[in-house]
């Protein structure tokens, strides 16, 4: 499936992206790390759930309301059903072993010059890349 | 109140960030990592464009103030332990993200504009982090 090579847009929806961290460090001295987020509404009411719901409320909202504003933001999933599963489930534990993911580790930790998120980056990419490669060109494909 | 504000306004950014940078695409998340296929390497500049503004504004940050706005202190990640549970969830975390297209920042954010399959993501993320955590509080096994 082609995808359109966008450098404005992604490099624009990437320093908002920063910019969002660097205000969440700035006001609430808290890394934007979504691993932790997602895992604090799994945990009973903690000091933290109100501030990480209302980010993540916010994440929702942003894109729903430029939608309905006639915004349109192009997607398609390659995957579905039960491999998207597989797939999540995976996503899951290893996020949670790994202690992060592309936002917490990627660029927080990067920016911080976090020897323990290169590391962690460093992997992740290199194991995205080879599933993804096998998967597309290794069963005889 | 004032946190909770603060995370509701970075929340907003980051989500239209995602939307606006094609991260919350897994079509196009996926063509990143296929040079040798439908290559799009746009991911490229996502990762740039977040990474040098949030580098800029940490060092900005952490230069003028020693504690943020609405805080005691800044809440920063201690661990600097580089071990097999950080390299083995993260290759895990890759294997994932391969598969599915799909990262948690990815995924949030893609709720909001293609609720379907980006639930069906989410929730089963939901289960593996329960597992994972599950698997850590077993008592470890005594070796005889």
């Amino acid at each position: 499936m082609i995808t359109n090579f966008t450098p404005y847009a992604s490099l624009i929806g990437g320093i908002l992206i920063g910019l969002a961290a660097v205000i969440l460090m700035a006001f609430n001295g808290r890394i934007a790390g979504m691993t932790a987020m997602l895992g604090g509404v799994l945990e009973p009411k903690t000091p933290d759930s109100p501030w990480r719901l209302a980010f993540l409320a916010g994440a929702i909202a942003a894109p729903l309301i430029a939608t309905l504003l006639g915004a349109e933001f192009s997607f398609a999933s390659p995957t579905t059903g039960v491999v998207l599963a597989i797939g999540g489930v995976i996503v899951g534990v290893g996020v949670n072993y790994g202690s992060g993911c592309t936002s917490g580790h990627g660029v927080c930790g990067l920016a911080r010059l976090s020897p323990r998120s290169l590391v962690a980056t460093l992997t992740f990419m290199a194991t995205t890349f080879a599933t993804v490669t096998l998967i597309r060109h290794g069963f005889g494909g | 109140m004032n946190r909770i504000l603060s995370a509701l306004v970075a929340g907003l950014i980051f989500g239209l960030g995602i939307a606006i940078s094609g991260m919350g695409n897994p079509a196009k998340v996926l063509n990143f990592f296929d040079p040798f296929g439908t290559w799009d390497p746009s991911l490229a500049f996502v990762m740039g464009g977040a990474l040098i503004t949030a580098a800029i504004g940490y060092r900005l940050i952490f230069g003028a103030r020693s504690a943020p706005l609405f805080d005691a202190k800044f809440h920063l990640p201690t661990s600097k332990v580089i071990d097999t549970k950080l390299v083995a969830g993260s290759a895990l975390f890759g294997v994932g993200w391969g598969i599915s297209g799909f990262c948690p920042g990815g995924a949030i954010p893609a709720l909001g504009f293609a609720p379907w399959p980006t639930a069906l993501f989410l929730i089963s993320m939901g289960v593996g982090i329960l597992i994972a955590r599950w698997l850590q509080a077993l008592p470890r096994r005594q070796t005889a």
